[in-house]
Order: C-alpha cells, then structure tokens, then sequence
C-alpha cells in the first residue's frame, strides 16, 4: 500500500522534463553552429567545448559552495545551455580567456548568484557577453570573413584556430573582416547604396554568409515553436518590432538605412529572436507580455543598430527588457475564466 | 431531417488543456460487472455536499432493500436507503473515502442475501402533481449529483429555478483518463439516461437540452443517436473533443455554451444547469420504477487488477471486495486511488465503502503511476499556462505561493483555479503546483477566519480605550472641580466677609490634618480600587476566568475600605467646621452643575440607546433579550432623569441659598457622595456597555458581567440614597461627641450647629423637592408616594432632636462666653455661640423659605385647599414650633419675623419670636440686619409686584426698617471689637 499521501494530479506528461527542454534548445542550435563552421571554420566548435567545460565547472564548483545536490542540478542541462549560446554568439578566434571570462561570469554572477535557475533576473548568457563585451572590445568585434572575401581565401583549419585561440595567430589579420552590420555601421558619410557597392563587408558573399546563419538558426527556432518548447509570440514580436522600424525608417530615409530584409538578416537578429529572448526565466510569462516583451525587444535592437555604440543590439535589447519584465507581467495578467477583464497591476481587492 | 439538425450543436472551446493517456480501453474489455454482496455495507452518512443524514435505524433493525435508513438534516442534506435487506449490525464511526483520511459514522449493514426489495410506489404521475412535490420526492429517493461533489439534486433543480433557463447541460463528457464509468453507463441504459433527461426537462424548462460527450466514446454517441433519432427527442449531443478537463463543468458550459460562468457565481446565475448522467438515469430509476439510489456504476481499472471493468455496485460495498472481484495482485499496487488520476485522491485503506460519488477505483502500479520526480525549479517555460483551463498563470501562483505572498496570490485569482491538475501534468520541473495551491487556498480561508477574530478583538480593544479615555477624562474633570473649587475657595473668602457669620478656624489644624491624611488614604484607596477594576475588565475582555473572580473579591475589598475611610472623612469633616468648609457656599454649585452637566448628558445618551433599541424592537418584536434591554435602559433613563431632577434642584438650592449660608460642610460632602455616585453610575454604565459586548458576541462571562451590573447597580443605588439624605448620615456622628471640655466641647457645639445646618438644608432640599414636584404638576398621591415626605419628616425630626440638645447646652457656654469675648482664649466659646446664633437664623431662613414657597404656591393661584393639602404650612408650623422652644429667650425684633407669616396664613400668630441670647448678640444684631435689610427688598420687591397690598406692606416695611435700625445701633456698639475678624474675613 502506499505510504507517501500523494495528491492529484498522480501523473505527469511523460519525459518533458526541463532537462529535456534544455536538451532540445542546445540541440536546436545544431543548425547554427554546423553553418557557423562551414562558413567561419572550427572556430565556433573550439569556443563550445572551451565554454561548455567552463559552464559545468563554475556550475559544480556553486553549487558545491552552495551545498546542492551537484550531479542532480548539472543533470538540467541548463549552465550547458547557457555555454552553448555563449559559445555560438562570441567571434569563433576570440582568444579563450574572453570565452572563459564570458562563462564564467554568467553562470556564477548572473545565475547562480540569484539563487539558481529559475531565479535569474536576466539572460546569464546575454550578461556574459555585454561583459565581456564591454571589456574586451577589440577581439570582441574580430568576426572572420567568409573564404571567398578574405585575403587568405580559405577558412581557418583546425589547427590554425587553436592557436587563433589560445596562442597567437600572426596571420589572423588575413582571415578576419568586419560584419556587415560593422560595415554598415561604419559607412560614415556615404549613403546606403554607395556603402553596399563599396564597403566589402556589405558584399554579396558576406551578406550571404550572415543570411545563411541566421536561416539555419530561423530553423532551429521554428523547430524549437514546433515542439512547443517556446511560442511563437516571443520571436514574432521581435522579428514583427524590427521589421516595423527598419521598414519605416527605411521608408522615410532610404538613403542612410538599410531595408529591412538587411535587418533581419544580419547580425544575431534570429538567433536572438528565437533563442535568447526566449529564455523564459527572465522574460514574460504571459502570452501578451511576452508580445509587448519580444517588440521591446526588437525596436531596441534597431534602436542600437542605429544610433549605438554598438554594431549588434540583441545583447542590451534583451538585458534592458528583462528589466522591464516583472512590470509587463503585473499589467498582461491573462483574464482569468468567469472575469470580465483581466487584471492589472497589483492593486489588491479590486476585483472584477 | 429534423431530428438530425436538432442533434448538432455548436461547439466552443476553451483555453488550455491537456491530453494526457486516456487509457480507457482496459476497463471497456469485459462487460458490466454484478459483484456478490459483500458481508456488510458501510454506509456513511455524510455521502453529499451538507449536512450529514440522520440515521433512522437502530443496531439490530432489520431493513429491507430501498428502505429509508436515514433522512435528511436540514435544506442542504439528503436521505439514504439500504442498497439491500439485511440487519443494521452496528453505527459507528468508520474508515470513509476521503482525500484527508477521515472517520465518520457509518451505518453498518449485514446483507441478509435475500435482496428483498420494500414495496415500490413509483411516481407516475410526476407531470400532473406540482414541480415542488416531484423535488421533495426525489429528495426523498436520495438523488444527490453523481459527477463530484454530490450536490443534492433538488437542491440543485431549485437554484436552476432563479433565472429562466438557456441550458440544460447533460454532462457525460468524462475527461478523466481511465475512468468510463459513464460511457459504460449511457450504453447500457440508454435509454433510462434520455427518460431521466425528459423527466428533469419536465422539471426545468430549460431552452435548450444539449448533452456534452467527448469524441472518445463512439459507441455511446452512437447508442445516443439512435434512440434520440428514434424518438424525434429535442435533446441535443454535442460531441466535444477529448481535451482535459472538457468534463469540468464550468470548461464544458463554455464549450457548449460559449459562455463563462461568473468568478464566484453558480451557473444557475447565467441560466444553465449541468446533469451528470448518473443522476439521470436515478431521476428515472427513481420516478419510474420508485428505486431510490442504492447503487452505481464504478470503473475497477489499473494495472494491479487483472480484470478491469466497469461494475454496477451497491453503495457500502468496500472497496477491497471490488478490488478481489476484479482480480487483484497486490504486489502490483502502488497506488490506490479513488476517481481519476488528475482528480482523484489516493485511499489508505482498501476498506472504505464505495459511496453515491465514487466513479473510479484506480489500483495504479509503479509503472503506471511513478513516483514524483524530484522537484525542480521552475524555469517559467509558460507550458503550465498554456495548459491552464482557467486562464492563470500558474508559474506566477506558485512563486506568490511559495514566497506566501498570498494577497498577490489571491489577486492573480487564485481562487479560480479549479484544481484539475493540468498544470502540474505538464510542468517540465515535476512542480506540485495544486499542492501549492491548496496549501495557499487553504492558509488564506485560515487568514481570513482570523481575521474575523481579530476583528473582533479589535473591538474589545476599542472598547477598553474607550474606557480607559473615559476614566481618563473622569479624572481630569474631577480634579478641574477639585481646581475651581479651590481657586472659589480664595475668591470667595472675600465674598463671604461680609456675612461676619464665619467662625473662626482656631480648633481647625488637628483635624484638617486628619482629614487630610484620610483624604491622602482615601484617594490611595480609590486609585487602588480603579486599578483593580481595570485589572478587571482587562481579565474579562481575556476572558480568564480563574482572575475575574480573585479580582472581584479584591474589588469589593477594596470598595469596602474606601466606603469606611469615607465615612470617618464624613465624621471628620463634619468635626472640623474649619474656615473653607464654611467658605466654600459659593463653591458648590460649580461641580453641582458639572456634574448635572454629566448627567444630563448621560439622560440624553440613555434616551438615545433606548430609541435605537426600541427601534430595532420594532422590527424584531419577538426578541426577549431585546425587550429586556430597552425596560433596563428605560430604569437607568428614569434614574438619570432622576438624578439630573436632583442635582439641578441642588444647584438651584445652593445657588439660592449661597448668599448667607454656611452649608459649606454639607456641600462639601454632598460633592463627595455625588461624585462617588456618578462614578458608580460611571461603573454601571461600563458595566452594562461591557454586558453587551458580551451578548453580541455571545461571550461566556456573561453572568458575571450581569452579576457585576446588580452590584453596581447597587453601589450606585446606596450612593445616591445617601446623597438624597445626607442629613441622615452626617448627624450620626454628632451626638458621639459631648464632653463638656471646653475646647472638645465648642467642638461638639459646633458640629451640632453644622449638622443642624445639614439637617435643615436637607429639609429644606425636601421641601425644596415637592414643591418641584408639585410644579411639574403631580398630583398629592404621587407625591407621597414619592420619598420626599417621608424623607423631610425624618429630617425634619433630627432637626428637632438636634435642636433641643442644642438649646439645652446653649445657656450655660454661651453665658460664659459673653464677656469673654475678647479675650484670645475664649475666642471657641465665643464661636461656638456665634454659630448657634447663625443656625438659628438659618433655621429662620428655612422658615421663611417655607413661607415662601407657600406664598409661591398662592401667587401660582392654587387655591387654599391645595396648599391646606400640601404639607407645606404643616411643616412651617412644625419648624416654627422648634423654632420658638429655641427663641423662647428672644424678643426684641420677633415680631418683624413673623409679619410675612400673617399674611401667608392662620396660624402665623403662633409665632413668638424669642431672643436667645444677648450675649452674643452682636452677631445676632448683625444677621438681623441682614436679614432686615433682605426683608426690606423682599418688601419692597413685593410691593412692586402686588400694590393692592401696599398698605400692608408698606407697614411691615416701616416695621422692618425699624427693626432694622435698632439692630444697627446695636451693632454699632460692638463693632468695634469686631473689626479683626471682619479683616481676617
Ligand atoms: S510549467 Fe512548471 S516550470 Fe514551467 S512555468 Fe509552469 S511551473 Fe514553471
Ligand atoms: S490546477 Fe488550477 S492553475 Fe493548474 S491548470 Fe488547473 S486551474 Fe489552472
């Protein structure tokens, strides 16, 4: 006979555990990270392993400190998550201490140090990279060139990236090249056609490259939408938000902007949208707020683009979100069956 | 045709949702299942939402199957019948399927196997006879909802009745995974199920009929089809898909409905009425064939039986003996649950009974109903709101409550969740989240009921500030009194000068000493005493009882002490004439009017109760409490009213008599004893506020709180007795004293003269009262019966005595005393025989006062026979008797006394106006001129007012005047040996 008193529900939908659900956002990532390496060589792959084994080691070494159960916590598959993502967002010949730094941070200071999963006010991955990013500008903003661009005309090997990553490659300056996003950013006085036929960055190959990357990654996410491990609203909001800014600025001003397609096609603009303003510890929880929360979102990244200081904006676009969050959430209450509107804020015994 | 388009409905949806494994097929493989009796039937008596039934056998009772064992208790109850013959073996409390575990009682049956059915009456005629006489017969059958929480039916099809009805819902849905019971149900009795729906239509009326089955039971919409199709019935199937829970009623109004049922309302308030289909088919059982629901259909299902079915069962049945008719391994079984797995609970026992609401026994191994797994913390992935059939959000309730935070809980409506578990099925961290929530839901209904308590102990609370202020602002008024009368103490000495009638303070010190120092003791005593009293109260608002009672004994000890040092104060005082006793006439009616000032009030506020009461009585005529209230408040009115009456009559004395009397002694104590009266009534009152209190919270001290009011009451009573007839204390201690010392002695004297004085001032007050009486218009009877005759002759008696024994011991000191005079040491003497003279024409005074009130009477225009019947020309000739055995000695100015006399009546000529002493005639020369000069306004004031009499008037002033000039030159002589005095004065 049973012993332990167990209340309903007394079962559970088989194997979606949240291990399981982190499990699949790494392994939606795969899209990503194989173009990655087909276009920028093993770069990415070196970053992973360097960032994974430093996710799980500053994770344990927390959790130790903290006295949890350590094999049980790591078995969530979350710090790797975390790494993952790092290690697919930092330039694939960023020397290894930026990638360690990067992780390291992210799992103890934005993660752990608020309690764990689950308690994490903001994106630990996105709070390892503005870090590092911040710190580190110069390797930070080192992205290769695609082969057919590059003075070098190949990919890195292998063994070339290793020592890109944790020596010194004399030769790195023939294999690197800006981002379009950085060219575009740093066309100065042209106008935009001028800068599309002149600067290299804004080439056809390289455009090409970043449109191929953020496809693989557009897979990944509408796999993940499948599996109804994210919704759609999150990453329809922002990519919607983006298109909505660049588009009319593009309109009044098409001769310093570039057009949307060109938007949502470079830089993180995907992998943002469907993998880091996604994570759903520190976003939204309802599906209006995570509306309002992806749109945020999106018009900060283009706000960025724009007029930062920044070539890329998905970092500080998410992290000035999730400070927004917890608002949002208290004004995008759901209406709860049998009431006629739903509740806002926290205004106690005004019910309805 | 028509039949086919009225067998479609439109169907809704509704947010959220699960799909878990149905795994209903497993108990559909073997046919409807007739398990063997049991050895007994446990039949608990609380199988409904209610009050539990009221068994009607006793042990030993033999039944027969669908015989009525126990009937219902109240509105919201229901009958129980005996699923089968047999003996009623005991009533006791037993094991009962329960999510807690709990015991109840049970009728215990043993079945007899004979299965001898009590004659059935079925009610054919349920369309002709009223809806109200069907629903008290399905009350009778004991059909109570078979879907859940067993509601009983009529209860039920009444409150359909509030609004007109769009739907009755059939519910057959069943969204729980494994459970078939009904499906099995609606094929089997197909048709029983569409006559139940009819009957209940019958008794509804709703607009539209729709049964709500899942898409998951084709057989049984196809058995519904065809019966419906045959019977051209207006019943609607609407075919719901198989989404969790679509069974729940509020998900399956909105799927059938499209409409949501208020947060907090029924959906009677939105005009649908959900069946289950159980209930159905008994409706029909019941009215068509006269069974009253003594059975079920239950689903036997889970890995641990290897023969899961569904069984018809008898109620009682325990669930151990389903669970061998099904073929159980009990090394299988992890888990036994009784309903579902999203919904049900798991039994501790095999032993419980199977009841009117158990659909689903689920005998669960350990691979089909793992463990938990570990809980994990939640990532807010949003699946649990995505599942949410309320529209919550989950990840936000459980982190409210987990940090308990159960107000942001209650406002993200937790009290909407229904418990169904979706959430916690799909939460990816294994959260228990319903676990959480029941936790919440259950700590906040418990914040709430404390809260109603504290509410009321914020009341005890107030209401002790209240008192505490009350006391605070009573102390505060008493000692302004205490100031003012000081401060008109000091003022007054100057005032008072010229009256020359105070004597001198010369035997003072010793006993203001003492009276201070039992002053000093009393005032202890008392802050004593109100501390204890507060002590008290605070007990009784604790309610510790074991302190109530030390307290009050301590209580009445300490009021006992007071009593007794306030009575040797009296003596004392009244022993020590000392300068500002005499002082103080001015004084007194500033804490009189203070203190008719309070009262009043005190009669407006008990006027006030007394109408709200009366008020409330009016509306609720029946409530003896009520009533009793409103006779108390009317008494307490009466006696405020009556103690208002008083004190404005003893303003009024003072105030009139301030001008030459040396009442100060009387007043002094006349403030102390009215003092300690309003603050008995101040008691009683808070007594009597505290009393209610109690009653309206029911509280359990009311009998000592009732018995501390009567005591009160009394204290309060004593009180104002005493302080009705002061005289009758002060004069006790007089005659205690009479040693013919000469200092002890002029003492003795003194306090003779003072409680004279008393004694007359109370006659006076007396007199001063039936007039009052009189005036307000009561006639002669009321008037004696009232005290104040009775009173003034007893007064008017101690006046005598006290005068006779005043006139005896006069001659001898007073004579001595005259040539004394001047010297230092004589000074007592010399005061003592001033003070008989000052008493002796206060006595007058009285006399003339009494004169007055009788002319009064005249000038009102009563006739003579009224006055002839009104004591007052009695005691006139009483008092001037006693005056004149004083005055027998006096002669010079008597006759100018007697001049008003004449004219009042008869027998003014019986009076003699003697001299008394010449010796201390000089303070007599001196009140007579004064009270020559008053006679000569008076006079003249008269002369104003009635000039027919002038000539007479006008007489009696030459008369007056003359007198008047005599005494001056009389004065004169000896004012020269006056003149300290006069400045000490
Ligand atoms: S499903 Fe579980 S983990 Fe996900 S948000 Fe809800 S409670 Fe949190
Ligand atoms: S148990 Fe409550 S919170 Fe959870 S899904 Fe059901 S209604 Fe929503």
């Amino acid at each position: 006979m049973a012993l332990l008193r167990i209340t309903s529900p007394h079962t559970q939908r088989a194997g979606r555990r949240t291990s399981w659900v982190m499990q699949m956002v790494i392994l939606a990532t795969i899209p990503g990270i194989v173009v990655q390496t087909w276009l920028f060589g093993w770069g990415t792959l070196i970053n992973l392993m360097i960032a994974c084994i430093t996710a799980l080691l500053s994770e344990a070494a927390i959790l130790a400190v903290r006295r949890r159960a350590v094999g049980f916590f790591l078995k969530d598959y979350s710090a790797l998550l975390t790494a993952v993502l790092l290690g697919v967002a930092l330039p694939p010949v960023v020397p290894w201490w930026v990638t360690v730094t990067a992780v390291a941070f992210a799992i103890i200071f934005a993660k752990q140090l608020y309690g764990g999963l689950g308690n994490n006010p903001f994106n630990p991955a996105m709070v390892g990279y503005a870090i590092v990013l911040v710190s580190f500008p110069v390797p930070m903003s080192q992205w290769l060139g695609v082969q057919s661009m590059i003075p070098a005309g190949e990919t890195l090997s292998f063994m070339q990236s290793l020592q890109a990553i944790f020596h010194h490659l004399p030769v790195i300056d023939s294999y690197t090249m800006a981002t379009p996003l950085d060219g575009f950013k740093h066309k100065d006085l042209l106008d935009s056609q001028a800068a599309f036929s002149s600067i290299a960055a804004l080439q056809g190959p390289s455009l090409n490259s970043w449109l191929w990357v953020n496809a693989a990654y557009l897979v990944g996410g509408l796999g993940l939408i499948w599996l109804r491990i994210i919704t759609w609203h999150t990453p329809a909001a922002l990519l919607g938000a983006l298109l909505v800014m660049a588009g009319v600025f593009h309109l009044f001003d098409p001769s310093n902007t570039a057009t949307p397609f060109f938007q949502l096609t470079t830089g993180a603009a995907m992998f943002g949208a469907f993998f880091i303003a996604t994570d759903p510890v520190s976003s939204c929880t309802s599906n209006r707020g995570r509306l309002i929360y992806g749109a945020g979102i999106g018009i900060l990244i283009y706000i960025i683009r724009s007029w930062g200081g920044y070539p890329d904006g998905v970092a500080f676009g998410v992290l000035l979100m999730n400070f927004s969050a917890p608002l949002i959430d208290y004004y995008t209450q759901p209406r709860t069956y049998g009431h006629k509107k739903a509740k806002t804020g926290l205004k106690v015994g005004e019910d309805n | 045709m028509q039949a086919a388009k009225l067998q479609t409905a439109q169907v809704f949806s509704f947010h959220g949702g699960i799909h878990p494994p149905e795994n209903k097929t497993q108990s559909l493989q073997l046919p409807l299942g007739k398990p063997s009796l049991p050895n007994e039937l446990i039949l608990p008596l609380g199988q409904h939402i209610g009050q539990s039934s009221r068994p009607l056998v006793k042990v030993g009772d033999k039944v027969l199957k669908g015989e009525t064992i126990a009937i219902n208790n109240g509105f919201l109850s229901s009958f129980l019948h005996a699923p089968t013959s047999g003996t009623i073996a005991a009533i006791e409390e037993r094991l009962i399927a329960h999510p807690s575990g709990l015991s109840d009682l049970c009728i215990i049956l043993a079945p007899d196997g004979n299965e001898t059915w009590t004659p059935l009456e079925p009610l054919d005629n349920w369309q002709d006879i009223s809806k109200t006489d069907v629903l008290a017969y399905l009350s009778e059958m004991g059909i109570i909802g078979m879907g859940g929480a067993g509601f009983p039916t009529q209860v039920k099809l009444q409150g359909a009745h509030k609004n007109p009805l769009t739907h009755f819902i059939i519910n057959a849905a069943e969204c729980e995974p494994y459970i078939t019971a009904d499906d099995m149900l609606i094929r089997e009795k197909t048709l029983e199920l569409v006559l139940g729906i009819e009957i209940l239509q019958h008794l509804v009326e709703a607009d539209n009929i729709v049964i709500g089955i899942e898409d998951n039971k084709p057989t049984a919409i196809a058995a519904l089809k065809a019966i419906l199709s045959e019977r051209n019935s207006q019943i609607q199937i609407a075919v719901v898909p198989t989404k969790y829970p679509s069974g729940g009623e509020k998900q399956l109004i909105q799927l059938l409905t499209g409409k949501e049922v208020p947060s907090g309302q029924y959906p009677a308030d939105i005009g649908v009425l959900c069946q289950n289909v159980g209930t159905c088919v008994a409706v029909h059982d019941a009215i068509t064939l006269g069974k009253p629901l003594i059975s079920r259909f239950t689903t036997l299902t889970g890995d641990a039986l290897k023969a899961p079915q569904n069984v018809e069962v008898l109620f009682g049945t325990p669930v151990a003996h389903l669970l061998e008719y099904a073929d159980f391994e009990p090394k299988k079984l992890s888990r036994l649950i009784m309903g579902g797995p999203m919904m049900g609970y798991t039994l501790d026992s095999a032993a419980v009974p199977i009841v009117k609401t158990s659909n689903c026994i689920l005998a669960a191994s350990k691979k089909e109903l793992p463990a938990p797994a570990p809980e994990q913390a939640c990532i807010r992935c949003g699946m649990c709101e995505q599942a949410c059939p309320a529209s919550l959000l989950p990840q936000q309730l459980l982190w409210f409550s987990k940090s308990q935070e159960f107000e942001k809980a209650e406002h993200h409506n937790l009290f909407d969740c229904i418990e169904c578990g979706a959430c916690s099925y799909v939460c990816p961290s294994s959260i228990p989240l319903v676990q959480y929530y029941r936790h919440s839901k259950s700590s906040i209904r418990e914040a709430r009921e404390a809260n109603v308590k504290s509410d009321l102990a914020k009341q005890r609370f107030e209401a002790r500030k209240a008192r505490q202020d009350a006391e605070a602002a009573e102390k505060e008024a008493k000692r302004l009194a205490r100031q003012k009368a000081s401060s008109n103490k000091a003022t007054d000495k100057k005032k008072a000068a010229p009256e020359k009638a105070a004597p001198t303070a010369a035997a003072a010190p010793a006993t203001t000493d003492e009276s201070k120092k039992l002053k000093v003791d009393i005032a202890i005593g008392k802050s004593k005493l109100k501390k204890l009293q507060k002590q008290l109260l605070e007990a009784q608002e604790n309610e510790h009882v074991e302190e109530i009672n030390n307290l009050q004994l301590q209580v009445t000890d300490q009021e006992k002490a007071i009593a007794s040092l306030e009575e040797q104060l009296a003596q004392m005082t009244s022993a020590a004439p000392d300068a500002p006793a005499t002082n103080t006439a001015k004084a007194s009616p500033a804490p009189v009017s203070d203190e008719l000032k309070k009262a009043k009030v005190d009669v407006a506020l008990i006027g006030v109760k007394l109408k709200k009461l009366q008020k409330q009585l009016v509306e609720t005529p029946d409530d003896q409490e009520l009533k009793d209230k409103v006779s108390a408040f009317e008494t307490d009115l009466k006696a405020a009213q009556d103690t208002v009456s008083k004190l404005s009559e003893s303003t009024q004395a003072s105030t009139n008599t301030a001008a030459a009397e040396p009442k100060a002694a009387i007043s002094d104590e006349l403030k102390k004893l009215k003092i300690d009266a309003a603050i008995a009534k101040a008691a009683v009152k808070k007594v009597e506020k505290a009393l209610k209190k109690a009653e309206e919270i029911n509280a359990p001290e009311i009998e000592a709180i009732r018995q501390q009011l009567q005591e009160a009451q009394q204290r309060a009573d004593e009180l104002e007795k005493t302080l009705a007839n002061p005289e009758a204390a002060a004069p006790k201690a007089a005659p205690v004293k009479a040693e013919p010392e000469t200092n002890v002695d002029a003492d003795a004297a003194k306090k003779r003269k003072i409680d004279l004085a008393i004694a007359k001032a109370g006659i006076k007050k007396a007199e001063k009262n039936i007039q009052l009486l009189k005036e307000q218009g009561k006639d002669e009877a009321e008037i004696n019966a009232s005290e104040w005759p009775s009173k003034l002759k007893e007064a008017q008696d101690k006046l005598a005595g006290l005068e006779k024994e005043q006139a005896s011991e006069a001659t001898a000191p007073s004579v001595a005393t005259v040539t004394s005079a001047p010297i230092a040491t004589a000074n007592i003497d010399a005061d003592a025989a001033k003070k008989r003279k000052i008493d002796l024409a206060i006595a007058k005074a009285g006399i003339k006062k009494a004169e007055k009130n009788i002319q009064l009477l005249k000038d009102q225009g009563k006739d003579e026979s009224e006055i002839e019947a009104s004591e007052w020309p009695k005691k006139l000739i009483e008092a001037q008797q006693k005056l004149a055995a004083l005055e027998a000695e006096e002669s010079t100015s008597a006759t100018s006394v007697s001049t008003p006399v004449e004219k009042t009546a008869a027998n003014s000529e019986a009076k003699v106006e003697p001299e008394m002493d010449l010796a201390t005639q000089i303070k007599k020369e001196k009140i007579a001129v004064a009270l020559a000069k008053a006679q000569i306004n008076k006079l003249n004031k008269r002369l104003e007012s009635s000039p027919e009499e002038a000539d007479n008037i006008k007489q009696e002033i030459v008369a007056t005047e003359q007198r008047l000039q005599s005494a001056e030159t009389l004065l004169e002589k000896l004012i020269h040996s006056q003149t300290n005095m006069q400045e000490n004065r």
